[in-house]
């Protein structure tokens, strides 16, 4: 439930063009037709009493609380599932209304334990409200009924909410919530009248099919389910609405504040891109930002295996400069670098590359999104002419056949999979590509139409036969080809793709999807309605990565699906800001806006602006910085939110390349992988300690709003700002609205984007400029961003990870619901009952053929390294493939992936790795047992105060 | 900078642009990316090796890109 008030009409919106005018309590109002009578009394400012409807959901007219009259009608209709009709006249209060309400709320009452005043919802229960709303003052039939408060015990086994059946009243607001907005089905309502209870199958919420979603919680309108945080710290005093720090999604929610400690995370309803709708990250994990383990004073040290000194900001901060001044002076200006994070908000990055780009004087700049989702910008660059997704979140709302393609959104982009499998249960169609069986392909009343369970490292083959099929069975779109994109490139492209090497018969062994599956799949896509692409890492990080994003695009290019609802190209973002990070010239080829630095009139723009020239040559990316370190001629980087020692790939590649750095510093909330080989710590701030946006996605730009104060005392953009004055570059700014102001000057696709817009609109997709003032969330509509589209020819390569007898399975990997990407934040909640370590996914033939049982201990040894988990043996994986999450740095899952990559951008090929599994009696490798002594050394050097 | 990763970046690249059936599409495509998105010291270093080993290594693509775009390859003296 809201705590902090905010309205309810009690059932749904309705979009209609047709409008209804009707009568209550005698004001006129108008409504669109199919809406409730409740709800247009709401529009109309009666509020009618209820108890089980709720906007969020489909009134379901149980309780009986809500009655009126209808003139001309007979009895006290429900008005939650009475819809409108033309000049209806409406009475919501009488003597007989006010009696059979207070009649309802007494049989409610004395089947409820009246212990309001110690209850955790007191003040903020709407049966207590209701009771109040109905002027309930006896309770005829006593207080001891066939009580719920007699049966049942506390279900208390989730770490986040209580479940006390006494408080409930049966209403299957919970029931319905996990239905109908979360789409789990994991609870029913059992029995009938007083007998009737809800239930999470037949154990607890814990062991349940429950996804801890929160959705149920927030819809009871008693305290029967409450959040623990609410029992521990009581109701909030206030409210502050911001953005989900964790995924792509970019869930705005409502910050609810005791003082200055955040008691519970509301999902916004008001927010665009998850309309009230929240995962168990956003909602609940967000603990890490007040844990223990946070460093909050800066600290430096001269060499790795020196202690930790903590110093104050001025000392660090002097120290940093006068280090990379130093390297500059003796190697070049070129030898220092810096790494912005998808983790920080969009000011935060900017600064980041401004600093890089000003005062270090190069463009040594790259972001972690070099590992996730680089191939989607060069890839969709090149096609349509803009680095970014095709459509908004509700576009999906409009497709009917839905095609997810390496993503898995019920875990990556839950909020998300919960919009589309709605439309999935709607009636759209589902097509799967992934090598494995992902919760997607048969869940609650989903089922895809098509898995191609392709064998990993396979997609362009897949992609291309799959285009194949549409040009050579005449299904493609020849009027939007024709009109919307370049001939000549289409023209080569057709003959290529009509070669019967591309035929799904000839891919077929290559690919292990049969042809006749690629065949209905292609025609599905090609004739079903609107088709829109969803995809994920399983496209990005192969060594084809490019090669496929512009396969997807040439697809929807060919069928016509683009540049309307329903349809697109969708690239669901990793982390929350990937596509902000990009956009703010994070890359060290591109300037904000994606404009590449040769170009003379965009480096005159920026060295106007910022007061220096811009170095024209293009600078280092990630893997490319670890090589020039090995290599001698890179000697400093500032990482700013990132974990690169354990997110990429050939661990003992990159810690080599930090260990041979001479000055790192690391700013961060907690001393992750990285920073156990810095020289310099600057404390990071959590997305609950400053202003600033987030852009995810679907490009929609969100406020980043500060709740509480800067645990270390200053935000990352300020600690950025002294960085700059030490190196020379002093950075004018007060707050990070100006930086956005300047981001908005220099970036035409930013240019109407302001914190006064973003106030009122509340959130804005780019582009927004003149042609676009409230932002846009189709895009290609009329023309591509480049003109016309370019189809590109995508030719099948093998990737060089080759199975061979010595390694003969595939390793891919990938990432589960309830921990977030390197896991610093979400391995310091609660979170970790559901997921605690990192284990080896294989299917019964493979671990039957090696010995290895369920919970095995067992060797994966890869041509990079080798590490040791435990097993889990699952029919989700096709044999020959076996897979693993990257969540916990001692799993060393990067030890065994290799260097290779992208061949446009080095995306790692994450995706891809040739291993050998055995069992083995040791639980450690001999990199995780010098993995945890380094780690315990490098504990040992840090500060000893309480906390530690 | 490694040269051999150097070789297996351009070959990598190079066999993409391979498949454009037009010849100066190739070899324009592969200098480009280079062009484009190499830093300096791992342009200046390609061409050191492809000079002091003959090539050694690098698919003929990606020698006959380099022949004919050196200059534009060659970054501006350090
Ligand atoms: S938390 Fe979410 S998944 Fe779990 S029962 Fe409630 S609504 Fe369903
Ligand atoms: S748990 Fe809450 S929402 Fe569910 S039926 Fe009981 S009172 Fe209603
Ligand atoms: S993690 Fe993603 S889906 Fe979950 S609440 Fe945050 S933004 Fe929303
Ligand atoms: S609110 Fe209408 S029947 Fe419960």
């Amino acid at each position: 439930m809201y705590s902090v008030k905010e309205p309810d009409a009690g059932t749904p919106e309705r979009n209609s063009s047709e409008q209804v005018t009707l009568e209550i309590d005698g004001r006129a109002v108008t409504v669109p037709a199919g809406t409730s009578v409740m709800r247009a009394a709401a529009d109309a400012g009666v509020r009618v009493p209820k108890l089980c409807a709720t906007e969020s959901l489909e009134a379901f007219g149980s309780c009986r609380l809500c009655l009126v009259q209808i003139e001309g009608r007979r009895g006290y209709p429900a008005s939650c599932t009475t819809v409108v009709e033309p000049g209806m006249k409406v009475r919501t209060q009488s003597d007989p209304l006010a009696k059979l309400r207070r009649g309802v709320m007494e049989m409610y009452i004395s089947d409820h334990p009246l212990d309001c005043l110690t209850c955790p919802t007191n003040g903020n229960c709407e049966l207590q409200e209701q009771a109040g709303v109905v002027g309930l003052r006896e309770v005829r039939y006593g207080f001891d009924g066939a009580n719920h408060f007699k049966q049942a015990e506390k279900d208390t086994s989730n770490p986040y909410f209580d479940f006390d059946p006494a408080k409930c009243i049966a209403c299957s607001r919970c029931v319905r919530a996990c239905e109908e907005v979360q789409g789990t089905f994991a609870l029913t309502l059992q029995g009938r009248g007083f007998e009737s209870k809800i239930a999470s199958g037949d154990t607890d919420f814990k062991s349940s099919e429950c996804v801890s979603c929160g959705a149920c919680v927030q819809a009871c309108p008693t305290a029967t389910l409450v959040e623990k945080s609410i029992v521990e710290r009581g109701q909030p005093d206030h409210s502050v609405v911001t953005t989900c720090a964790y995924c792509g999604v970019g869930c705005s929610f409502r910050a609810e504040v005791k003082g200055s400690e955040v008691v519970r995370m509301v999902p916004n309803k008001d927010g665009h891109a998850n309309h009230g709708h929240s995962c168990v990250k956003g909602r609940f994990a967000w603990g890490y930002a007040t844990h223990k383990d946070r460093i909050t004073k800066p600290m430096i040290r001269s060499s790795i295996r020196d202690p930790w000194r903590e110093v104050s900001w001025d000392e660090a901060i002097a120290y940093a400069a006068s280090e990379f001044k130093r390297i500059q002076a003796k190697y070049g200006r070129g030898a220092v670098g810096g790494i912005t994070s998808s983790r920080c908000t969009n000011e935060e990055t900017y600064l980041v590359q401004k600093l890089v780009r000003a005062a270090f004087g190069n463009n040594n700049v790259d972001t972690c999104a070099r590992v996730c989702h680089s191939p989607t910008g060069y890839g969709l660059k090149t096609t349509l002419g803009e680095s970014a997704g095709t459509q908004d979140f509700d576009s999906v709302e409009h497709a009917d056949v839905i095609v997810v393609i390496g993503a898995n959104p019920t875990d990556a982009h839950p909020v998300f999979a919960s919009q589309m499998k709605r439309r999935l249960r709607a009636g759209a169609r589902l097509i799967v590509i992934d090598p494995r069986g992902i919760d997607l392909v048969r869940s609650a009343h989903v089922e895809a139409a098509h898995h191609l369970q392709l064998r990993p490292g396979t997609n362009v083959a897949v992609i291309n036969a799959l285009a194949h099929v549409v040009v050579t069975e005449g299904l493609h779109n020849e009027h939007f080809v024709r009109t919307r994109c370049e001939q000549p490139a289409y023209d080569k492209w057709k003959a290529f793709i009509s070669d019967p090497r591309n035929a799904p018969e000839a891919t077929e062994e290559v690919t292990g999807v049969p042809a006749a599956e690629i065949r209905a799949a292609a025609r599905l896509y090609a004739t079903g309605g609107n088709a829109a692409i969803y995809y994920g890492l399983g496209v990005t990080e192969h060594s084809q990565g490019s090669t496929m994003v512009m396969g997807i695009a040439n697809l929807a290019m060919v069928t016509g699906n683009i540049g309307r609802p329903g349809v697109g190209v969708n690239p669901l973002r990793g982390q929350n800001n990937v596509q902000g990070s990009c956009d703010m010239g994070s890359f060290p080829h591109e300037l904000p806006g994606y404009r590449h630095v040769s170009d003379p009139a965009v480096r005159a723009l920026f060295a106007a602006a910022w007061g220096v020239d811009i170095d024209a040559e293009p600078g280092l990316r990630i893997p490319n910085m670890f090589d020039a370190a090995i290599d001698g001629s890179f000697r400093g980087l500032y990482v700013q939110g990132e974990d690169i020692a354990q997110s990429d790939p050939n661990t003992q590649h990159v810690t080599a390349a930090l260990e041979s750095l001479e000055c790192l510093v690391v700013q961060d909330l907690f001393i992750n992988e990285t920073a156990k080989f810095a020289h310099v710590f600057l404390p990071g701030s959590s997305f609950l300690e400053k202003d600033g946006t987030f852009t995810n996605a679907e490009r929609r730009i969100s406020r980043v709003r500060k709740v509480t104060p800067p645990l270390a005392g200053k935000a990352d953009w300020e600690a950025t700002l002294a960085l700059a004055e030490a190196l020379g570059y002093p950075m004018q700014y007060t707050h990070p609205s100006q930086i956005m102001d300047e981001i908005a000057r220099l970036t035409p696709t930013f240019t109407g984007v302001s914190y006064a817009k973003l106030d009122q609109l509340g959130s804005i997709q780019w582009p927004c400029n003149d042609r676009a003032p409230e932002g846009t969330p189709v895009m290609h509509i009329d023309e591509f961003v480049r003109g016309k589209g370019k189809f590109v020819i995508t030719e099948y390569v093998a990737t060089q990870e080759r199975v061979t007898r010595r390694f003969p399975l595939i390793l891919t990997t990938g990432r589960i619901l309830s921990q977030y990407n390197v896991g610093a934040q979400t391995r310091r909640t609660a979170n970790n009952t559901w997921h605690h370590e990192d284990r080896l996914e294989l299917h019964p033939h493979d671990a039957e053929h090696r010995g290895i049982k369920e919970g095995d201990w067992c060797k994966i040894v890869s041509r990079a390294g080798e590490t040791i988990l435990r097993a889990t043996i699952s029919e989700r994986m096709q044999p020959g493939v076996v897979y693993t999450t990257f969540h916990f740095p001692g799993s060393g899952a990067n030890v065994i992936t290799t260097e290779n990559s992208d061949w446009a951008t080095n995306c790692p090929e994450y995706k891809v790795t040739a291993v050998q599994v055995s069992p083995t009696g040791e639980p450690a490798s001999t990199w995780q047992r010098r993995f945890g002594e380094f780690s315990e050394e490098q504990d040992a050097l840090l500060p000893r105060t309480d906390s530690h | 900078m490694d040269a051999h990763k150097l070789v297996r970046m351009a070959n990598e690249i190079a066999t993409f642009f391979e498949s454009d059936p037009d010849p100066a599409a190739v070899s324009d495509g592969i200098a480009g990316h280079i062009r484009r998105f190499w830093d300096p010291r791992m342009r200046r270093a390609l061409l050191l090796h492809i000079d002091e080993h003959a090539g050694e290594g690098c698919r003929p693509a990606v020698l006959a890109a380099i022949a004919a775009n050196r200059k534009s390859l060659t970054p501006p003296a350090a």
